[in-house]
């Protein structure tokens, strides 16, 4: 079923389409140290992609790559049919690829509203002298784009923290508001860095509530790197697996669950 | 009891995103600019614009202006003398009519309105400022803030020893000529008070306003984002570069035209090394941390203090206790310093974060619960 280039549809309904993005044999190197060594593996359109390892596998390193911040030594990243140039990463931001951090990285001096509203810079393109009389398109953009901004507001639910400064909420609103930020942009893949650490079982169940529910409504492609195995397994279509910057293993949690290199990955293999 | 949002309903993103969300603050804005445009004017002598006025509204742009760099942006500037000589000189060179070589021939434009005048000094200042702020793509905090006071030396230097700036006066000074608006004289010694301070406060009207929607909207986001976390902003897609240098544009801008008024309009003739030094950049630094980093509103507040506060102390001092001047300056001084020493301990985010408090406390009053 993997194999279907035009796509398939899930035991739950939902349809993946086809190949929206591919890695091809990316090595990245820091000096002498190899982060990411050869790794292949493809995005599906409208699928959630995790990808695990233990610590150290380079897991943060891909997402890095995908969203333009460390450019690969050798491999290729076609994005939407096309082998993608050099970038740097507010030109894939504004190719529609949006992220969130695996430690927080809000604009703490400024409010939720304002915070989300700059997830939207990709829509909003009024000129200075606009901007600065507040007339014509400034004006239309801020109350349109802060129309779409309250829709998400709605759906993520935080319509009561609207207008607190981000430095004030607690780490798991900001969680939330990290990941409205990035909705915010419409991306079409949205990278999502260990969206659940250091949160407790109910916070976790409300946050993968929302990654499914992304999913599911807006058809965004999302891209998962989680350490919690059940919330991996429970969420996504397809995992891939890496250890020391190697990729060991990748296909349907089932697969990989009784993959035997993944399992001496994380259990360890006895040395005889 | 007056100061509250409760029935105050906003129906529509566009009154929920103004300036003065809550009635009160709305019309106190309002008779702030009623009696500024047609009370001050009519009461006014030369020595309330001269000592107090002119040194507040000028400052006041120039305040708003490094705070939209620094405040805003989070891009530490010591260029501001610097920026504000090019504003003057660019100012006196436009008032008096540019001289210009074109194959060997001298050509000399028209002399330009004052008023055009003060706008093109902005605009050639919002260029050497972009200049001087493109190291700010490598280098950030401090060691900026170093790169930016190269800036400053190298303007006064230059100042200095073209003599073109200047127009080869032998004194190396330059003088504001009369120059009017619909026929009323806004600089030279027939000035009348009046006229001056209107002048000034047309510009500083117009640019709080436009400072104030620039700072609500898209690009006032952008340059926040840069300042709290520079890589999430680039990530969401921000362009630094771009988010940067309009925001060292736009800051030029506002402090070309502070100082093309503070040359033209208040000091009438200026020497560069004293009328603009590297005192004049940690003024209005100062004027931007006391008043509120971020704040437009912050802007005016540490303007004031600072213009104020020396006027209200020699005027307690002299006039008041009947100290010798001498005595009186020195002691000045030394107040003001430790004033705003202590000031910044009791509210390290400036006047603006106290009146923020205040509003605060304001809504609830009188019925604390």
């Amino acid at each position: 079923m993997l194999d279907a280039p035009e796509g398939y549809t899930t035991e739950d309904g939902r349809k993946i389409g086809g190949v929206v993005m591919e890695m091809k044999n990316i090595t990245l190197r820091f000096g002498g140290v190899v982060a990411i060594k050869d790794i292949s593996f493809d995005i599906r359109e409208g699928e959630i992609r995790a990808i695990i390892g233990p610590n150290g596998a380079g897991k943060s390193s891909m997402l890095n790559v995908i969203s333009g911040f460390y450019n690969p030594q050798e491999g290729e990243v076609w994005y939407k049919g096309a082998k993608r140039p050099p970038m740097k990463p507010y030109q894939v931001a504004r190719q529609g690829i949006a992220r969130t951090f695996q430690n927080i990285a809000l604009f703490d001096g400024m409010s939720v509203l304002d915070n989300i509203m700059t997830g939207r810079i990709r829509q909003m393109n009024a000129g200075l002298f606009s901007q600065a009389l507040w007339k014509g398109r400034a004006e239309r953009e801020e109350v349109e784009n802060r129309g779409a901004v309250e829709k998400i507001i709605d759906f993520l639910e935080i319509q009561h923290i609207r207008k607190t400064p981000v430095g004030r909420l607690p780490y798991g609103l900001k969680k939330r508001v990290e990941l409205a930020r990035a909705l915010a942009a419409e991306p079409s893949i949205l990278l999502l860095d260990e969206p659940m650490a250091g949160m407790n079982v109910e916070e976790k169940e409300d946050m993968s509530r929302f990654v499914l529910d992304v999913n599911d409504e807006f058809g965004t492609t999302i891209v998962l790197i989680e350490h919690d195995m059940g919330v991996v397994m429970d969420l996504s279509d397809r995992v891939v697996v890496m250890d020391y910057g190697r990729k060991i293993g990748d296909g349907t949690p089932d697969e990989v669950r009784t993959n035997q290199a993944v399992i001496d990955a994380y259990l360890g293999v006895a040395h005889d | 009891m007056f100061y509250r949002e409760a029935g105050d309903f906003k129906t529509s993103y566009v009154d929920d995103g103004q300036t003065f969300p809550i009635r009160f603050d709305r019309y106190r804005y309002y008779a702030v600019l009623v009696v500024a445009f047609a009370v001050v004017p009519f009461v006014i002598n030369d020595y309330w614009v001269n000592s107090i006025f002119l040194p507040f509204l000028i400052y006041a742009i120039a305040a708003i202006g490094l705070n939209i760099l620094t405040g805003y942006c989070g891009q530490v500037s010591l260029g501001t003398g610097g920026f504000m000589a090019v504003g003057a000189y660019a100012c006196y060179k436009f008032m008096t009519g540019v001289d210009i070589w074109i194959g060997g021939e001298q050509y000399a434009l028209p002399p330009i309105n004052i008023f055009f005048s003060v706008i093109l000094a902005g605009i050639v200042t919002a260029f050497v400022g972009m200049l001087f702020g493109l190291p700010s793509l490598r280098i950030k905090g401090f060691y900026l803030a170093v790169a930016t006071l190269a800036a400053q030396f190298f303007l006064v230097w230059l100042f200095n020893k073209w003599e073109w700036s200047f127009n080869y006066s032998a004194s190396g000074q330059i003088n504001a000529p009369e120059r009017g608006v619909f026929g009323v004289a806004v600089t030279g010694p027939n000035t009348h008070a009046w006229a001056a301070y209107l002048f000034c406060l047309v510009f500083l009207t117009i640019l709080a306003i436009m400072a104030r929607n620039l700072t609500r909207g898209s690009m006032g986001r952008k340059w926040m984002a840069i300042r709290d976390m520079d890589i999430a902003a680039e990530i969401i897609g921000v362009n630094p570069l771009r988010a940067k240098l309009s925001a060292f544009a736009v800051s030029s801008f506002y402090i070309g035209i502070a100082g093309a008024l503070f040359f033209a309009v208040y000091l009438g003739a200026a020497e560069v090394g004293e009328a603009f030094g590297i005192s004049k950049s940690f003024l209005v630094l100062f004027m931007v941390i006391v008043g509120g980093l971020g704040s437009v509103f912050g802007s005016f507040a540490g303007a004031a203090f600072l213009v104020l506060l020396p006027v209200l102390l020699k005027n307690v001092l002299v006039s008041g206790l009947g100290w010798p001047t001498d005595l009186a300056a020195h002691l000045e001084i030394m107040i003001v310093g430790g004033l705003i020493v202590t000031f910044l301990i009791l509210e390290p985010h400036g006047l603006a974060q106290l009146w923020r408090v205040i509003k605060e406390k304001l809504r609830l009053w009188p019925f604390p619960h």
